[in-house]
């Protein structure tokens, strides 16, 4: 478990966006313990989130692929705190510039940054509360943050609805009456109720028909461009992920395995488990020359029970001696790439670009 | 639980905006859902309409029942049911009569039989003055619905009993115990089902472990034995009026582990919720995410349970009436009533002493429907 420097991955968003980062997370580790027996003991731990260095310049998108089961949501929840990290550090920075550790404060202190860091929803259908009307709905952080009164609280979710294109006149109709797509908008609307800086949309389309997907994209960028918001986007379809993210970590059983800018990800991968990845992405243009499909072995790795060295290397078709025994680190590869594989850039991996 | 299993598997395609909805159906609340969804469910609405009847027979019952309690005739007891028959020839007009009794006594037994004479006519009417009472307590009057014109007949439409009092006016007038100890029961059981249901699903952890082992516990009681030594506990000394609430908290104090299971399940599944983990994170407090959250989300489903929660009181008390272990005579509950009909030899003679248990079974039936339906709608969302 070797944590990188954390400058590496700074230096490389800073260098690749020009920007400085808005959330950076150091070693940020969240093990659930495993409780058995009457009394409840921990008898092991599931390590859901483990040392994750990841850096989200402002005002860009920043990608989490992997696997299912690989800790994508459970870091974006420990993000803003829903769960509890095990430790490691949160670096946010504040509107003035400062620099504070979000992982470090409690409840009453971190309330204004739960308003400037706000979740989307993967299910539109349990994300709402059926028995609420979408004034209530989108109104309920209006005023329970901001105690609003009702006329304006009544505005200001219309003018919300109108941003994210439904109609206002839809204040006092409950969800039950939205298809899945236009409850999405209703989900984004709430997150954007209190201006936020940061959304961390957590597979915010995954649950969406492929019609309505593009719609729910296109939304969101245009929401970025107008209110200059820094998404982490969660996402296990790396279609979308090349159509919405600007830089693109990749996670594999609790821990960051790659970094990179999207288009420089895309083309030349640095680690086994994202050349994989990458080829299961579906070629949109049937006269293309079909590429090869990398099939993996076996499950994603029990996050309980990690394998020892690479974590990857029970599955990975480059995998020798060293991978069994030695814990790969993430190291910078390139400007801007970082690679937690031994043979990063000695292997020749094939990305989905000609 | 609420809606994440009944998504679609493909949410229909929205494309336009201006999409037109069934706008009524877009603005109904939640409980005009479930209103409509159980208005589909017929055999629900037909015991919702018995069971408002049977609470209707509850409060109006000292006007309804032909007589009151108190009221006996010795020299008509095990009397059999009448029938009510319209004369139309007799010369003023429309008139109800039943037939008289004729008695005679057994050469053998030497016990009085009553037979209806066809040659007796006791003339009936609407509103007829009869026994003076105190409506609710306080309003007092002497009419009555339906009765004998004239106040010194006797008419005993379902039958006497061994005290020659009339079965019908005592199935009336029993209702009010054995309808009023279920509702009574249940809010009892209610409170504390919620109370002990809610913090064993919210908090979780040690109270809820002790919370579902004392439940557990209490379940695993046989009721009847449970039920006796109880009532032993009751002082012999004490009213009516004390031994009904006596009954009443017995049959609480195990009644509420059912409810406690209910609410703690619900409160379990929608603290996993999204909508529920959305309003943390939208900065709700723990009071308001717990009653504008998940209150409502489950108050359906509790609701349902409280309806199929009343006849289970209503067949306790009646059970432990029968056995004689809840309330006794004079005070009148249809568990009381029936107790009368336990002996095989007075069933052969009196078989309408039965009748009590028709009306336990007709309105614990019906609450079972309506309890039924109100399940089967309670979650609207639901496709």
């Amino acid at each position: 478990m070797t944590a990188p420097p954390s400058e590496v991955t700074a230096t490389a968003a800073a260098t690749a966006t020009g920007t400085a980062p808005l959330l950076r997370t150091h070693g940020l580790t969240k093990h659930f313990p495993i409780r058995r027996g009457l009394l409840g003991r921990a008898v092991g731990r599931v390590r859901a989130v483990d040392g994750v260095d990841l850096t989200v310049p402002a005002g860009r998108t920043v990608a989490l692929v992997g696997e299912s089961g690989c800790g994508k949501s459970t870091l974006g929840r420990c993000l803003m705190r829903f769960f509890e990290p095990t430790s490691g550090e949160i670096s946010y920075r504040r509107t003035d510039g400062t620099v504070i550790d979000l992982a470090k404060l409690d409840e009453r202190a971190l309330k204004p940054y739960r308003s400037e860091i706000r979740l989307v929803f993967q299910d539109p259908f349990a994300s709402l509360n059926p028995r609420m009307t979408l004034l209530q709905i989108i109104g309920e952080p209006l005023r329970v943050n901001l105690g609003l009164g009702a006329a304006e609280t009544e505005e200001r979710v219309a003018e919300l609805l109108r941003r994210v294109g439904l109609r206002p006149e839809y204040l006092r109709r409950y969800p039950n009456a939205f298809s899945g797509g236009q409850r999405q908008r209703v989900g984004i609307a709430r997150a954007l109720a209190l201006a936020p800086r940061m959304v961390v949309a957590d597979e915010a389309v995954s649950a969406l028909d492929v019609s309505v997907r593009a719609q729910i994209l296109n939304l969101l960028k245009d929401l970025q461009d107008e209110s200059d918001l820094t998404y982490l986007f969660i996402s296990h379809d790396l279609g979308v992920v090349e159509y919405m993210a600007d830089e693109i970590a990749v996670m594999y059983v609790g821990k960051v395995v790659e970094t990179g800018a999207t288009d420089e990800l895309y083309g030349q991968p640095l680690h086994p488990y994202t050349e994989a990845l990458l080829s299961a992405v579906p070629e949109p243009d049937p006269g293309a020359r079909r590429r090869e499909r990398v099939v993996l072995r076996g499950e994603v790795a029990d996050a309980s029970n990690v394998p020892q060295g690479c974590p990857f290397h029970p599955r990975c078709f480059y995998a020798r001696d060293r991978c069994r025994t030695e814990v790969p680190a993430l190291r910078e590869i390139a400007a801007g790439r970082t690679s937690a594989c031994h043979f990063a850039g000695e292997l020749e991996l094939k990305g989905c670009r000609a | 639980m609420l809606t994440r299993n009944h998504k679609p598997a493909a949410p229909p395609a929205e494309a336009d905006p201006e999409l037109e909805f069934d706008a009524a159906a877009a603005r109904s609340s939640p409980w005009r859902l479930v209103w409509r969804k159980f208005r589909k469910h017929k055999l629900a609405v037909a015991g919702a309409v018995v069971v408002l009847l049977a609470y209707v027979v509850v409060v109006f019952a000292e006007f309804l029942a032909p007589t009151s309690t108190s009221t006996s005739d010795s020299t008509l007891t095990y009397a059999p049911p009448q029938m009510v028959k319209v004369d139309l020839s007799w010369s003023d007009g429309l008139q109800m009569y039943v037939n008289g009794y004729r008695t005679e006594r057994d050469p053998e037994t030497f016990e009085q039989i009553h037979t209806l004479d066809p040659d007796l006519r006791v003339p009936l009417r609407f509103l007829p003055r009869g026994d003076s009472y105190e409506m609710w307590g306080i309003i007092p009057w002497d009419r009555h619905l339906f009765g004998a014109a004239h106040a010194k007949d006797k008419v005993f439409l379902l039958g006497s009993d061994r005290q020659g009092r009339d079965l019908l006016s005592l199935i009336i007038q029993g209702s009010r115990v054995s309808l009023s100890i279920g509702l009574i029961g249940v809010a009892v059981s209610f409170l504390l089902g919620l109370l002990f249901g809610g913090v064993s699903g919210y908090y979780g952890g040690a109270p809820d472990t002790l919370i579902q082992r004392v439940i557990e516990f209490l379940m695993a009681i046989p009721t009847l034995p449970l039920w006796l030594s109880l009532s032993a506990a009751v002082p012999a000394d004490w009213g009516p009026m004390m031994r009904y609430f006596a009954i009443t908290t017995i049959l609480s104090v195990l009644g509420w582990t059912g409810l406690a299971r209910v609410v703690r399940g619900r409160f379990l599944s929608l603290r996993e919720e999204d909508f529920v983990t959305a309003a943390r994170l939208d900065g709700c407090g723990r009071i308001r995410i717990i009653f504008r959250h998940m209150v409502p989300s489950m108050s359906s489903h509790v609701i349902a349970s409280l309806t199929m929660a009343v006849p289970a009181m209503i067949l306790g008390e009646t059970a432990m009436s029968f056995l004689g272990l809840g309330l006794q005579s004079p005070a009148v509950s249809w568990g009381v009533l029936l107790q009368e009909a336990q002996n095989v030899r007075t069933l052969e003679t009196a078989p309408w002493l039965l009748i009590p248990g028709v009306a336990v079974f007709v309105t614990v039936l019906a609450m079972n429907f309506v309890g039924d339906g109100l399940r089967d709608s309670a979650d609207p969302y639901k496709q």
